[in-house]
């Protein structure tokens, strides 16, 4: 059920992303999608009513790994966070150059590339 | 020779860590010295030429800090990562030859230098990946390198090149996080060797085969098979002429062709039904790419859909599924990396002299420019698959092993795509450096020194890869091995 909801975020990004007509829209789409797919990839290593993944001195290796959530898709979202950072500023950046060469921002007016 | 074990495994994180160290240390020492960025580039390739050629034979896990196989992360070598390697730093090698002359009309060379290094460390970085998150950052490393350096020039078309390609680029890397995330929610692991192990016990059940497909069109957007090919023609003709080269001779493969063969041969353990939509796959890109390639005015652009073209006959080997498809796949994906980086860095060059692209200005270069138009003749017949090159060979082999396979129809069509190929390379030849020279290209200059370098080392390339033939039709020397990686199925432990 849980996982439909990312899959709605991830089809809204999607739908953003082709139906824009301005390039910043279009990076805020990606992003949503992104978003998507990173709650998509928490949700597999979440465990309802777990604890959180930090292993306590009380704590033995055997209730650890029965009681905590994954904490190997956190890291994972985490990565990826800030590899969506950098391309969302390098996209931005893309932006910015775009609207001073051609003084919008509109994709269908930002086509000089055919064929 | 080279097999001493622990001599390999000591080397493959060298392979990372060499060009992201050199790209960091260009910016810190060189920022402002153009010849010391110069030259710390090329020593890096120099230097990435000679550790891959050192790890021929050698295979290997590497445990980054120690930590075994389950908690830590893996670095595998064979012979199949060996081949990719090679085929990167020694077209990287070339490339960076040829950047001393054609980057100096450009400022600050220094970052292109940099940005060039980090894109080598995420090629080579997803090739010894072995665990898909890895290979999954690796890749992003390599991707946001090009988008930057498709963008380099900051002119028009080079901007909006690499915005399509961004948002394209961006968007094929979400469905392989999604992917991703699928196989670990199934499987439990990350490594490539695990997952192989636990699919092959359990077998495909449907997440898995989403996650399959949502890797096969992730990875056919970055190898730009036909249905996902759009960014392309845009982003690789827009790049500087190395960037170029670089993108069409190594990053499509790289990032496209070796992880879609790695997953789908290595990994998941194919079937015929995959093997019957990558066959479709690579005879629509083949026609696609060939018919759209005649019609091009501008020189990169008709190059650029021949990439497509030539990818669509690597995925037509690798789907034909026998050891021979492969043989001839991976001998292709070799050649083409040759020879299609000649060609950039010819195109690149005449651009460099005359300041034009496009083919109707252009004619009888071969009295002006000798070393282009020797070395273009050479890329052009050997790409077309004419006899003593070695385009022939690689696309015999896949013609022999449809036949071999009993798809007839499929060896016809690569047939004609060949003779498609052969045609237009034969208009790009007549119209740029045949024909008469035009009154404004007059009193051209002829190219610089290291430009003709470079492509006299491709040239000798495309012409020592067709001696590879010698050395076995069925298993030529190191591809044969590298083939034996792909089709002895699945990962054991």
């Amino acid at each position: 059920m849980i996982y439909s909801l990312c899959l709605l975020l991830i089809l809204i990004g999607l739908y953003g992303v082709i139906v824009s007509r301005q390039t910043l829209k279009i990076v805020v789409s990606l992003l949503i999608m992104n978003h998507g797919v990173h709650l998509m990839l928490l949700l597999v290593g979440y465990r309802k009513n777990g604890s959180p993944p930090i292993v306590d001195p009380g704590t033995t290796i055997a209730d650890f790994a029965a009681g905590a959530v994954d904490p190997l898709p956190q890291a994972m979202v985490l990565t990826s966070i800030v590899i969506g950072l950098g391309v969302l500023a390098l996209m931005v950046a893309l932006c910015v150059r775009l609207y001073e060469r051609y003084g919008t921002f509109d994709v269908t007016e930002i086509r000089r590339l055919r064929g | 020779m080279f097999g001493m074990n622990t001599d390999v495994q000591a080397m493959i994180p060298m392979f990372v860590a060499v060009p992201l160290g050199m790209s960091l240390l260009i910016q810190l020492v060189a920022r402002h010295r153009q010849v010391l960025a110069e030259t710390l580039n090329i020593a890096a390739m120099m230097a990435l030429v000679v550790m891959s050629w050192s790890t021929i034979g050698g295979e290997g896990i590497y445990h980054l800090g120690g930590w075994p196989t389950p908690v830590g992360i893996d670095m595998r070598m064979d012979a199949l990562t060996t081949l990719l390697l090679l085929v990167v730093s020694i077209v990287g090698f070339a490339v960076s030859v040829y950047a001393v002359d054609y980057m100096r009309r450009f400022t600050s060379t220094s970052h292109f230098y940099s940005l060039f290094m980090l894109m080598v460390t995420g090629m080579n970085g997803v090739i010894l990946a072995g665990d898909l998150f890895n290979l999954y950052v690796f890749l992003e490393v390599a991707a946001i390198a090009s988008y930057s350096l498709v963008a380099f020039g900051c002119a028009h078309e080079e901007l909006e090149a690499s915005f399509k390609y961004i948002v394209l680029g961006s968007l094929s890397s979400a469905l392989i996080l999604t992917g991703v995330a699928l196989v670990y929610g199934i499987t439990g692991t990350l490594n490539l060797g695990h997952i192989a192990e636990r699919i092959a016990e359990s077998g495909m059940d449907e997440p898995l085969l989403l996650a399959f497909g949502l890797f096969i069109v992730g990875f056919g957007f970055k190898s730009a098979l036909v249905p996902f090919h759009a960014w392309l023609p845009d982003a690789h003709p827009s790049a500087p002429a190395p960037v170029s080269a670089m993108l069409s001779g190594v990053l499509i493969k790289a990032i496209g062709i070796y992880v879609l063969a790695r997953l789908a041969f290595n990994v998941f353990g194919i079937s015929e039904s995959a093997l019957e939509m990558l066959r479709w796959l690579g005879v629509l890109s083949m026609v696609v790419g060939g018919l759209l390639a005649v019609g091009q005015k501008d020189i990169k652009r008709l190059f650029a859909f021949s990439s497509i073209s030539q990818v669509g006959f690597m995925v037509l080997g690798l789907g034909l599924g026998s050891p021979l498809g492969m043989v001839g796949a991976l001998y292709h994906l070799v050649n083409h990396s040759m020879f299609k980086s000649l060609l950039f860095l010819n195109a690149g060059a005449v651009e460099y002299t005359t300041g034009t692209r496009d083919l109707n200005q252009l004619g009888g270069l071969n009295g002006r420019m000798p070393v282009t138009g020797a070395t273009s003749l050479i890329g052009s017949m050997s790409i077309a698959g004419l006899p003593p090159f070695n385009g022939f060979w690689s696309k015999l082999i896949i013609v022999l092993a449809c036949i071999e396979g009993g798809y007839y129809m499929l060896a016809t069509v690569a047939v004609l795509v060949s003779i498609i190929t052969l045609a237009y390379q034969l208009k790009v030849q007549r119209m740029a450096f045949f024909a008469a020279l035009p009154e404004a290209l007059k009193n051209l200059r002829r190219e610089p020194p290291m430009m003709s370098l470079a492509m006299i080392l491709l040239a000798v390339g495309c012409v020592a890869l067709s001696l590879l033939m010698f050395s076995g039709l069925r298993d030529p020397w190191l591809i044969g091995t590298a083939q034996q990686v792909l089709s002895a199925g699945a990962f054991g432990g």
